[in-house]
């Protein structure tokens, strides 16, 4: 060992830079097999009933189709508990778009124009599509993804409410929104006898083996899923999805590789989506703004066939002072796509409805926002009562605010012009609990001084190879060149998603166990390698139970300045800047790009993003990038992200927070507050656009 | 389905395919030649995730019927750099942390090789004053989010892009002095 560099937080570029500019980096799609065959799915054109007849003989006019698998000929797959996964199983619609038929052709061009020519005949039913304030169907769920109960209650809220001096009472709703990673989700399948290889975009590979296994009647041993490279995922990734389920079908009965590529207008249908909320806050506080009473009353939907729930009410369980809280929500089951992980599910559009409540209280109590935030931040997390690990949501907000010079704002709203433009600003808080799963690590040392770390994590672009890479190095006291890190395949120790901001923690626990004890065995050996090399592997099981007994999130301070023209009502962000307080940040570089692509699609959520349900179709009617808008490089100026030294020992051995959320988490309640801010006007409902502020010109 | 010969000059190299005449330019770069570097983000002129060069010019090659551009010059992601150097908005990519899955990335690289050739010529962009002197458009960070609009990067690198083509702007012009 050369030098003792402390690679840990340094600002690494990502070892697989080059690979990513020269295009040598492989995605799920790009695995030359020569004789592989292209799929091309069929989605359902009605949103509820059944199949009547398929008619497949014109798709199959052209030699250079294979097959067309449909309900009738599909190979049976066994039940797995996510049922938009047993695909091609019987003639039952649950939603348009579903996929019910897929063509296998020799080119791309022979499967799409297959699948085009495929004839489906159906028996509609009456559908059911739209969320409702008063929607019949809607229930209390006990229990939000075996997690959280569905509904808090602490002290009184109604009697407290009724008779605080200042009280709030509106209603926020976000629209549903598409997760869109730029690679399309896509596979490449070839079995082997009864072995299965995938090479899938996921964002963890074991769960996409085991499903695969289950649906196949396999042993997991037997699937082998390879995620090299994974072009983001953003949640849609983070379980398996259908494509990589007819991917594997349509290789078993042709018995060849198959390749299939979400086409990009189906992915709103079959890949999850962030649900709609309507959320309704009411907040009872004294006149200096402290928050006696909060109600948090979510109602959303979710599909026939999953059972995600949109946990928006969450943030204020755990953000501020509320002696007297409700927090809860109410769930409608509709014929629609099934909704899932979208970055920040809950927290994103929970904190949108949330910051916003608290910017109209403190507007009017006329106390700034900034104070009025600090004024009520916890010393325990008020749902639970438990301590917080750190929280350090005040210096964020102070820190945000020297950087973005808060203090020469004047509070008054719609006063400020330059020309025909209104400036104004705004500030919202973040947050994004800590997340640590169960992980297992191999690293073995070699006597000529290199270690080989092997572990299952996904990079879906969060660049977790170079801060795994760090880690191993810190804890081996290595040089960074010495240690190669490989990723990405189930053939590596277990180790779960990337999800819920919980990847470089529960991974990187892992290598870090398994290098410090290295090291040891190495010491122990006398400072030297034998001959045939040293490994170890450490298993996090134990470790990850510790910190129980503290509440652990990671907060954030966003501050936005827009500008409204007030002709054409079009909002443009200005400079938006963030400061949070993640723990240890392990890498610089990556963890500010991590952070400003959070905000980056923030700000897409406040102003571009979302999408209408078609009551008559049942489909949602944006598909495309033509109409789903999302943030261009145009739309994104200044976008800073800084963060203050945070040390937490509560969390993990790197004592670090998850990062790839919490920059989602508030933007969009920023941009709104700084909206109000310029214009006077307080818009309740995503994203901004110009028909929602025009009328208010007039 | 009709088929037509057609031969591409890709990354230098002449290529002569018998194509399924709706194949698209993505698709025979992908497909038929294994050049997957560059990317199919929507195959609808959307995203810019395909972004080559032909011609010298910028365009989306998932809109480009192969058999339409026999003869063409393409250069894809995969040839603008050899072994010994990378090109220099590849390195400024790379300096600049200008992507993260990098799936974009291809497309967005070739897209600002394309942008800067393009100000150089003194092409015009939205934002160019209409009042100005003949010849080159200098790269300022709103000319270059202007110009490099039609790149989508769902990862938010965009902070990160207009910084790396700045940088890599400056070293194709000198360079090109
Ligand atoms: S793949 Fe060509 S523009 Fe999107
Ligand atoms: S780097 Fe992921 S889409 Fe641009």
């Amino acid at each position: 060992m050369t030098t003792m560099e402390h690679t840990l937080g340094a600002s690494i570029a990502r070892l697989e830079s080059r690979a990513k500019v020269t295009g040598t980096a492989r995605y799920a799609a790009e695995y030359v097999t020569d004789d592989a065959l292209y799929a091309w799915p069929v989605p359902a054109g009605i949103a509820r009933g059944e199949i009547t007849a398929v008619h497949t003989e014109a798709a199959m006019t052209d030699p250079a189709v294979v097959v067309v698998l449909t309900h009738q000929n599909a190979p049976r797959l066994h039940p797995v508990e996510d049922r938009t996964l047993t695909l091609l199983q019987s003639s039952h619609i649950a939603h348009r778009g579903q996929y019910i038929a897929l063509a296998v052709a020799t080119s791309l061009e022979a499967a799409r124009s297959a699948a085009g020519a495929v004839l489906v005949q159906y028996k509609a039913d009456h559908h059911d599509v739209v969320l409702a304030e008063d929607h019949p169907g809607l229930y209390m769920p006990e229990e939000i993804d075996g997690l959280w109960p569905g509904t808090r209650e602490h002290g009184d809220f109604d009697t407290v409410y009724a008779t605080a001096e200042i009280r709030t009472d509106a209603v926020y709703t976000t629209p549903p929104m598409h997760n869109h990673p730029m690679e399309p989700h896509a596979a490449t399948a070839l079995w082997d006898g009864d072995a299965l290889t995938v090479y899938d975009s996921n964002q963890g590979s074991v769960t996409v083996q085991h499903t695969l296994a289950q649906l196949f009647g396999i042993d997991a041993g037997q699937v082998r899923v390879v995620s090299e490279h994974v072009g983001g995922g953003f949640g849609s990734k983070g379980t398996a999805r259908p494509h990589v389920v007819l991917a594997a079908m349509a290789a078993r009965v042709v018995g060849r590789p198959v390749k299939l590529a979400v086409p990009r207008n189906h992915m709103p249908a079959v890949v999850g989506h962030r649900a709609p909320t309507i959320q309704r806050i009411r907040i009872g506080a004294g006149r200096d703004g402290c928050i006696q009473a909060l109600a948090h009353e979510v109602v959303t939907c979710t599909s026939m066939v999953g059972r995600f729930v949109e946990a928006a009410a969450l943030p204020s369980r755990v953000m501020y002072i509320a002696p007297n809280s409700r927090t809860a929500h109410r769930v409608t089951r509709l014929d629609i796509p099934a909704p899932s992980w979208m970055r920040a599910p809950g927290e994103c559009p929970g904190m949108f409805a949330l910051e916003s409540a608290i910017d109209e209280l403190a507007y009017v109590c006329g106390i700034d926002p900034v104070e009025l935030r600090i004024r009520n931040d916890p010393q325990v997390e008020p749902d639970s009562g438990l301590p917080f690990s750190s929280r350090h949501l005040t210096e964020c907000l102070r820190e945000g605010a020297r950087r973005f010079g808060w203090h020469e704002r004047d509070p008054s709203p719609g006063t400020r012009y330059e020309g025909r433009l209104l400036i104004g600003s705004g500030v919202a808080a973040s947050m994004y609990p800590v997340v640590i799963l169960p992980s297992r690590a191999e690293v073995r040392a070699d006597p000529d001084g290199h270690y080989w770390v092997r572990v299952n994590a996904t990079d879906i672009g969060t660049g977790a190879r170079t801060v795994l890479a760090q880690i191993a190095a810190d804890a081996l006291t290595a040089p960074l060149g010495y240690v190669h890190i490989s990723i990405g395949s189930t053939d590596l120790p277990e180790a779960p998603l990337a999800g819920g901001s919980s990847g470089t923690a529960s991974w990187g626990w892992a290598v870090h166990n398994a290098c410090v004890r290295l090291r040891g065995l190495i010491e122990h050996s006398g400072g030297s390698v034998p001959a045939g090399g040293l490994s170890v592997s450490a298993d996090t099981t134990e470790d990850v139970k510790s910190g129980q007994e503290y509440a652990r999130c990671a907060f954030g301070a966003q501050f936005a300045e827009v500008q409204v023209d007030t002709d054409t009502a079009e909002v443009r962000l200005r400079r938006l800047t963030g400061v949070f307080a993640a723990g240890r940040i392990l890498n610089a570089r990556t963890a500010r790009s991590q952070f400003i692509g959070g905000m980056t699609m923030g700000l897409s959520m406040a102003l571009m993003e979302g999408s209408t349900m078609d009551p008559e179709f049942g489909d949602y009617a944006e598909r495309d990038f033509a109409s789903y808008h999302v943030a261009v490089c145009a739309d994104v100026p200044a976008i800073e992200a800084h963060w203050i030294d945070e040390e937490d020992p509560h969390l993990n051995p790197m004592h670090s927070k998850g990062i790839g959320e919490i920059g989602i988490v508030g933007t969009a309640a920023a941009v709104a507050n700084a909206v109000h801010h310029a214009t006077g006007v307080r818009v309740r409902t995503l994203p901004i656009r110009p028909d929602t502020l025009l009328p208010h010109f007039a | 389905m009709g088929r037509t010969a057609v031969t591409l000059e890709i990354n230098a190299q002449s290529c002569a395919f018998d194509l399924d005449n709706r194949t698209t330019l993505l698709d025979a770069l992908r497909e038929h030649l294994g050049l997957t570097g560059t990317k199919k983000g929507c195959d609808h002129g959307q995203c810019g995730a395909c972004t080559v060069l032909v011609d010298g010019m910028r365009m989306n090659s998932c809109l480009l019927l192969a058999v339409a551009l026999d003869g063409a010059q393409i250069i894809t992601v995969e040839g603008l750099s050899s072994d010994a150097a990378l090109h220099p908005v590849q390195q400024a990519f790379i300096d600049h942390d200008a992507f993260q899955c990098g799936y974009c990335t291809p497309g967005q690289i070739c897209s600002a090789i394309g942008a800067i050739t393009e100000a150089a010529s003194g092409w015009p962009s939205a934002v160019t004053p209409q009042e100005r002197p003949l010849g080159p458009v200098p790269l300022t960070a709103p000319e270059i989010r202007e110009r490099m609009s039609g790149n989508l990067c769902r990862c938010g690198a965009y902070v990160n892009i207009v910084n790396a083509v700045t940088e890599a702007a400056e070293a194709v012009g000198e360079a090109a002095r």
